[in-house]
């Protein structure tokens, strides 16, 4: 085919540089400066694409984001779908296929779906969609109006990146008013952030064929930018589109393409003292019988290509228009050589400079388009006068149709200022700013250079809308919006079914709902809901405008923050040693990555599991401790501070002492449980689980902070201060000897749930007697810089009698022997501390804690409570599940229980497990049934304890 | 993403907070009121049209507990700690 279209001269492309490119399977070729779409036109391919719901054969309509028809899907390492061709920068190797058609635009058996059109009407998905029967429409709806896939991979060749900025003045958008908004600001010393959508400055200067000072305009822009880029004070991007006006001047900025050739994509989030808004217009559709033929494009489209990428889109070209900037484009048109057939303009009379322009073209007046004939290309218009007289064929090849412009008010009105009708320009304007912000240029309704910059010369803008044609010899369908295929009778439906809310008519047909967002059709659709309401068209008002204003890649919004680098994991000081001895490594809560089991050769992992459990049972084992939450509390008020966020007494503790306990919410809920050891006088040491660390720091600063600020307890994280190294087992003690400590060790000397501080293996430390496994434990706390050299020693003293590190799948195994909670276990929003068997630790002494009103409260009503008890699975070989639910007598009905853990315990040599259970506490002995899909499971209630129920090992 | 005004660290933004929510009624004691007032000063938390008083954490930052007036409808902190424009 070559290069039909592509003109002799002239364009911003460079001819030196040839590029080959592939669509829908074939070879063409193109030129740097050219978009796929750009290219395409040059190539003469006019079918670009199939429509989303009647596979109609679309074409390109437009030149840049507005693009309603011609999406594409891009292929190979930076594969990604749904682009408007008018947006796809060509590149070399470049590899791009239509969406919506198979096996091609020209050729698409989808288009079959067009007879079934009347059968598709609006809200046929809300029609059809609807329980019991949608599941039958579903799998061939969802293949035919799918869009393109989402790539199998990420991108191949680099990243994206999130960059943060502050700037005085954010300018959107490089086109002639934001760049003298730009250098203004700039002059006066100001931090300048220049954003545009464009590969290069200019804006509209780009497309048409103007003059400042009667020199090109372009060449203008290039001072511009030569000006601003000496500036330091100035940042200017291009290829950067701002898609998101935040509350309190945040914008968001995606970068495509920047410098750096590892990243993909960056966005910018720029907080900005002043925004300007210079985000020019957008030309709007006519609405008209065949207005989506392929061919039938924008004026202002048709104008681009020919001045900026040096393509005639049609050798013979109609234009159809409510307003005078078509008749720049029709000059334009002539001045390169391109034959205009006719000039169709709806106005009776037409502003003599807008004639002027034009003196030696066929201008209709008073005369609308009213069909086209051809399917796959435009061959001909049909012109019929608007007063009714005999319509008539004029021969085109590309319809250009101008409906007027709109000022870009998306990022305004996405600021939440507000809009007004404006009768002169028959548009939606800036009104009142509601943050700091200011529209300037065309977005401001300054539709023409000669408003805007000193010198500018244009012609004046005029129009008289025309929301629809509405002549009775129209025949065929007329879109309101093109890529969603909504028609005017789609509309009207709408409106007649009750849909009389511009926002239900929009949602009701999915108009402007698409991935343009409606940037041409949306007014249509308002004007057509106001013409058929009889109303004005500002009564009928806008549909919202939200973020993102262009589509933005996922990869964009999330930049960096993949996982590993916005949540790192935590790591002690033996991990490493971990890893090297095999452990298989878990997440255990707040980001800490803790062993899980460590297997040996040829062990799986009950196994593996059995013999740490063993080795802690009936020797010793070793477990670093290390992640449990640690604060320190100091000052007067502190013994008064734990009494009232803990259920029990603390508060009498002596020094070197400490005790189990709960801390409730005011509601009554379970917030966390551990102990409170007293230092001293005034200081203290408590401890959280590992995972609700966070959580019970922001609930105690918020209560000393907002509801006690005159109690003197100061808090100090000390989680990452203090490492330790946890012995248990009935050999424990021998393995502190062998350690060689200056503590007395002797159970009357440190007792348990006390803490000593002296001197262990040579390094100072603080030991602790708690125990989360039921034996006699020490938990030896030492500085982090010396916790892997006592794990080490740790390991050599304890050799002699058989020390093994003990993972978290045994520490679960070892607390559920003893029956000790776990909180996302046996504890959730529903059980209190009575049900725990644990209403010793809410104190009757104390008045008032938090929770204790709530507790007392629920409790109050006598309603039936689940319980927590110990199973044991009739068939001592048989496991349950944990969450498995328990139901009355095993039938197939609610719910009484469910099973919270259940282990293999070695101490008893069977699986033994714990249950929430109603009235669990009062059924010991009973017989409980499991109920699962396919099975019931007896167990025997029992106390929910498994070994040692006095306690005398762990107070050994 | 608010700007918020922190009596220490100036105005930063949202990233850095923890919404502590609304400010409402003062805790009763709990041994002077209904069960049903009770119920209420746990469950009733104003959520005006309109400004709101609520608490803030500065979590990575400072760490200070803040309060602020902040218009539920336009996101304008229309009160901010003292010391802070
Ligand atoms: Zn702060």
């Amino acid at each position: 085919m070559g290069s039909s279209s592509r003109l002799a001269s002239g364009g911003r492309i460079n001819r030196d540089r040839p590029l080959r490119f592939r669509f829908n399977g074939k070879d063409y070729q193109g030129f740097e400066g050219d978009t796929l779409a750009s290219a395409l036109l040059a190539n003469g391919v006019r079918v670009t694409a199939r429509s989303f719901k009647y596979h109609r054969p679309r074409g390109i309509v437009g030149h840049g984001p507005e693009e309603p028809a011609t999406l594409v899907e891009l292929e190979g390492e930076d594969a990604s779908g749904n682009r408007p061709a008018t947006t796809v920068v060509l590149c070399e190797g470049l590899r791009a296929h239509s969406v919506n058609c198979w096996p091609s635009p020209d050729f698409d058996l989808g288009g079959i779906s067009q007879l079934f059109a009347r059968f598709i009407p609006a809200g046929f998905y809300y029609k059809t969609f609807k329980w019991p029967g949608w599941h039958l429409f579903e799998p061939s709806i969802r293949k035919a109006a799918g869009l393109a896939a989402a790539p199998a991979t990420p991108p191949a060749s680099g990243h994206f990146e999130a960059r943060h900025a502050h700037a005085d003045v954010l300018v959107a958008g490089a086109g002639p008013a934001g760049l003298k908004a730009a250098l203004e600001a700039g002059r006066a010393g100001k931090r300048v952030f220049l954003a545009d959508e464009g590969t290069e400055a200019g804006g509209s200067l780009l497309n048409r064929a103007l003059t400042i000072s009667a020199r090109p305009a372009m060449d203008w822009v290039a001072e511009a930018v030569a000006e601003l880029h000496g500036m330091k004070n100035v940042t200017h991007l291009q290829n950067a589109t701002v898609w998101a006006y935040r509350e309190h001047n945040l914008l968001i900025v995606n970068e495509r393409s920047p410098e750096q050739d590892n990243i993909l994509e960056r966005s910018w989030r720029v907080r900005a003292g002043e925004v300007v808004i210079a985000t020019g217009a957008t030309e709007r559709a006519m609405v008209f019988s065949g207005n989506d033929r392929p061919g039938v494009m924008l004026a202002a489209s048709v104008q681009a290509y020919v001045n900026r990428w040096g393509v005639a889109p049609g050798k013979r070209v109609a234009l159809f228009t409510n307003n005078n900037s078509a008749y720049a484009v029709a000059a334009d048109l002539a001045a390169a050589g391109v034959i205009v057939t006719a000039i169709l303009d709806s106005r009776k009379n037409v502003p003599p400079e807008a004639l002027e322009l034009v003196p030696d073209l066929p201008v209709h007046t008073a005369t609308v388009a009213a069909g086209i004939f051809g399917h796959k290309r435009v061959r001909a218009v049909l012109a019929a006068p608007v007063s009714g007289g005999t319509p008539k064929w004029i021969r085109c090849d590309v319809l250009a149709h101008s409906g007027g412009w709109n000022p870009t008010v998306h990022l305004w009105s996405q600021s939440r200022s507000s809009l007004r009708y404006d009768e002169g320009i028959a548009a939606f304007l800036p009104d009142r700013a509601a943050q700091t912000c200011r529209a300037v240029g065309a977005a401001a309704g300054d539709l023409t250079l000669d408003r805007i910059v000193d010198g500018g010369a244009d012609l004046p803008y005029a129009i008289e809308p025309l929301w629809r044609v509405d002549v009775p010899v129209q025949r065929g369908r007329a879109f309101l919006d093109i890529q969603n295929d909504v028609s005017v009778s789609d509309a009207q439906l709408a409106l007649r079914e009750g849909y009389s809310n511009v926002e239900h008519v929009k949602r009701y047909t999915t108009g402007g709902m698409g991935i343009d967002q409606g940037k041409t059709g949306n007014i249509n659709i308002i004007g057509t809901v106001a013409m058929q309401q009889g109303v004005p068209l500002p009564q009928v008002g806008t549909t919202t405008f939200r973020a993102p204003y262009t589509p933005v890649s996922f990869g964009a919004i999330g930049g960096l923050r993949e996982d590993s680098v916005l949540f790192p994991y935590r790591h002690t000081p033996v991990t490493q040693w971990n890893k090297d001895n095999g452990a298989v490594m878990y997440e255990a809560g707040a980001r800490w990555r803790r062993p899980g089991y460590f297997p040996n050769p040829g062990e799986n992992l009950q196994e593996a599991v059995n013999r740490e459990c063993r080795a802690v049972r009936e020797g010793v084992g070793v477990y670093d401790g290390s992640p449990l939450g640690t604060f320190e509390l100091k000052g007067r008020d502190v013994p008064k501070f734990l009494d009232f966020i803990y259920s029990n007494v603390m508060s009498s503790l002596q020094p070197g002492d400490g005790r189990y306990g709960l801390m409730l919410s005011d509601d009554g809920l379970i917030l966390d449980d551990g102990v409170a050891f007293r230092l001293d006088d005034h200081r203290w040491m408590i401890s959280t689980s590992t995972g609700h660390a966070d959580a019970v720091n922001q609930h105690m600063e918020k209560l000393l902070q907002t509801e006690f600020p005159g109690w003197q307890v100061m808090i100090t994280t000390v989680t990452s201060q203090w490492n330790n190294a946890t012995i248990c087992g009935p050999r424990a003690r021998e393995v502190m000897q062998a350690l060689g400590t200056d503590i007395d060790l002797s159970p009357q000397a440190f007792p348990f749930m006390s803490l000593r501080d002296g001197t262990v293996a040579g390094f100072p430390a603080r030991v602790v007697r708690v125990s989360f496994t039921g034996e006699l434990s020490y938990e030896v706390n030492v500085a982090p810089r010396n916790m892997a050299a006592l794990w080490d020693k740790v390991m050599e003293a304890g050799a002699p009698f058989g020390i093994l590190p003990v993972g978290s799948e045994s520490s679960h195994v070892l607390r559920v022997e003893k029956g000790f909670l776990s909180l996302g276990h046996e504890v959730d929003g529903t059980v209190d501390a009575y049900d725990l068997g644990m209403g010793w630790a809410m104190s009757k002494k104390k008045p008032d804690y938090l929770g204790k009103r709530s507790v007392m409260l629920r409790r109050a009503g006598g309603a039936t409570r689940r319980e927590l008890v110990g199973i044991l699975p009739k068939d001592p070989d048989q496991q349950i599940p944990e969450g498995a639910p328990l139901t009355p007598g095993g039938h197939k009905q609610a719910t009484e229980g469910l099973v919270t853990a259940c282990v293999w315990s070695v101490v008893n040599r069977r699986w033994v497990g714990l249950a929430l259970l109603e009235n669990g506490q009062a059924r010991h002995g009973e017989t409980a049934h499991v109920r699962l899909r396919d099975a019931v499971i007896p167990v025997t209630v029992t106390e929910p304890v498994f070994h040692d129920p006095d306690g005398t090992r762990l107070r050994s | 993403m608010l700007l918020i005004p922190c009596p220490l660290c100036g105005k930063r933004s949202e990233s850095e907070f923890i919404h502590g929510g609304p400010v409402g009624a003062d805790r009763p004691d709990p041994n002077a009121v209904s069960d049903a007032e009770w119920v209420d000063y746990l469950t009733v938390a104003p959520n005006p049209l309109g400004p709101v008083q609520e608490k803030w954490w500065h979590a990575r930052g400072c760490g200070e507990w803040l309060t602020i007036w902040r218009d539920t409808r336009t996101h304008d902190i229309v009160e901010a700690p003292d010391g802070i424009k």
